[in-house]
């Protein structure tokens, strides 16, 4: 505050104007990133959850090498969608309970920069966490097909429409009575369609599937991601106006 | 308080005269079909119930996007309605399949396009009411329910888009290809004329029943309003 009156009056404008979307997405991201790796909160818990899932994965459908090939797409999916959610979960209570999102409602910036920002730190978390349980899913069953490119776009696609849709319910369900039950019982009706879909696309793949039989299921998820990126950013606004 | 408009006590009546007109065309007139026998008698209801069931989903949808554009509390009571009575008439249709696809495809359910989407749609507005109890604020809910129901009209064609790819097995009666699905069949006039009638009969049904939950939520309103008067 008190260097903002310090600057000479003609620099004061443009000290004090409304930021750019793109830096004010930024800023959030920078933010949560910069809270993460002081604090690591979240993405130890994603991925000692990530571990336990798989853990119980191995034993319940006893992954020996001819189970693994039909199911690895699924295992790997399920175990992204629970840890996400509790990312999505963990990282707007934290904004909801010291009172931040206020704060962050009250800066002169689009809100739609608001729900950009959350998203994009949210599809880094998760990112992350993929990053390290794919290799280690890789070394524990000695599964290198899943380092192929397609494989991976796959996974990013589907990350993108989870965590779009997932940002915009989390947004919705912190401001509920049963906040952290509500959160998985609104998103994954929506998000069966991305998980079925990248499923569908990377079990494909895993099996030596061509490019044209998983052209379906890539469409759909394109199609999903495109269409629930655009309606989230409609629809924040009212998610968070009070 | 307001009483009961005379046309809606008129509907009642007639709603449930075509009710028994529609069970009497479905479960007497119609013809035995071949194959299956009386089984397929389910098929009239069955196709009347998801049909309604759709359109309030749908209509459901389009009210969050009005409410969200007018914020007019009339909106949401038209939603909420439209989701309550869907719902419902989806377990129907649901349960109704269900017992028709027993003899037919020898399994209470299985995981179809049709079959899938249904189940999850009817999930999406399970967590739709319990995303409304979870909010005390009446106008936050509105907004909620609104946003939640759009995300769900809108995920659910993909939904059964992307089922589609794994597989099918559901009859299409309307249409060309109707006798390639297991269960599928042809239908004469009378099937016909009892098919089209028990549509008929639900969407008055439908209508009726809608109307009666607006008119309950009107009434809900009052009540909260009065007892906040009260309060003060």
């Amino acid at each position: 505050m008190s260097s903002a009156f310090r600057l000479p009056p003609s620099a004061a404008p443009r000290f004090l104007a409304k930021p750019t979307f793109f830096k004010a997405t930024m800023a959030i991201v920078q933010k949560d990133l910069a809270a993460e790796f002081r604090s690591r909160e979240l993405l130890s818990a994603m991925l000692v959850f990530s571990m336990l899932v798989i853990l119980i994965f191995n034993f319940a459908l006893e992954l020996d090498i001819k189970v693994r090939q039909s199911v690895t797409a699924g295992v790997l999916w399920t175990t992204f969608a629970f840890a996400g959610t509790l990312g999505l979960n963990r990282s707007m209570a934290v904004e909801k309970d010291r009172g931040c999102l206020d704060g962050l409602l009250l800066a002169p910036v689009d809100r739609s920069a608001i729900f950009f920002g959350k998203a994009i730190s949210n599809l880094a978390f998760m990112l992350i966490v993929e990053a390290i349980v794919l290799p280690l899913y890789a070394l524990l069953y000695n599964e290198v097909r899943i380092f192929q490119p397609a494989f991976l776009g796959v996974i990013l696609l589907g990350s993108i429409g989870y965590i779009a849709v997932g940002t915009l319910l989390s947004a919705m369900s912190v401001q509920t009575r049963t906040r952290d039950v509500l959160l998985p019982i609104l998103l994954f009706p929506v998000a069966i369609p991305v998980l079925l879909a990248s499923v569908k696309a990377s079990g494909g793949l895993l099996n030596n599937a061509t490019f044209a039989e998983i052209l379906a299921p890539l469409n759909l998820l394109i199609v999903y991601d495109i269409v629930f990126i655009a309606v989230a950013f409609m629809v924040f606004d009212f998610v968070v106006e009070e | 308080m307001q009483s009961k408009p005379i046309v809606l006590s008129i509907l009642d009546v007639v709603s449930i005269i075509v009710l028994g007109v529609a069970a009497y065309l479905a479960l007497v007139f119609a013809p035995t079909e071949l194959v299956m026998g009386d089984v397929q008698r389910v098929f009239y209801f069955h196709v009347g119930t998801a049909w309604v069931g759709l359109l309030g989903f749908i209509l459901a949808a389009i009210a969050g996007i009005a409410y969200l554009a007018t914020k007019d509390m009339k909106w949401d009571r038209f939603e909420v309605a439209a989701v309550e009575v869907s719902t419902m008439f989806f377990f129907i249709t649901i349960v109704l399949g269900s017992i028709w696809a027993r003899p037919v495809w020898n399994t209470w359910w299985t995981w179809d396009p049709r079959l899938t989407t249904a189940a999850v749609t009817e999930l999406i507005y399970i967590a739709y009411f319990m995303l409304r109890q979870g909010i005390e604020d009446p106008e936050k809910r509105a907004r909620f329910g609104a946003v939640y129901t759009l995300l769900g009209g809108l995920s659910a064609p993909i939904t059964f888009m992307v089922i589609r790819l794994f597989r099918t097995i559901h009859p299409v009666v309307i249409g060309s290809q109707s006798a390639e699905a297991e269960g599928g069949f042809s239908m004469t006039t009378d099937m016909r004329a009892a098919f089209f009638f028990s549509l008929f009969a639900f969407t008055i049904i439908f209508i009726d029943l809608i109307w009666h939950r607006i008119r309950l939520g009107r009434l809900q309103d009052k009540v909260e309003e009065l007892k906040l008067n009260l309060s003060l």
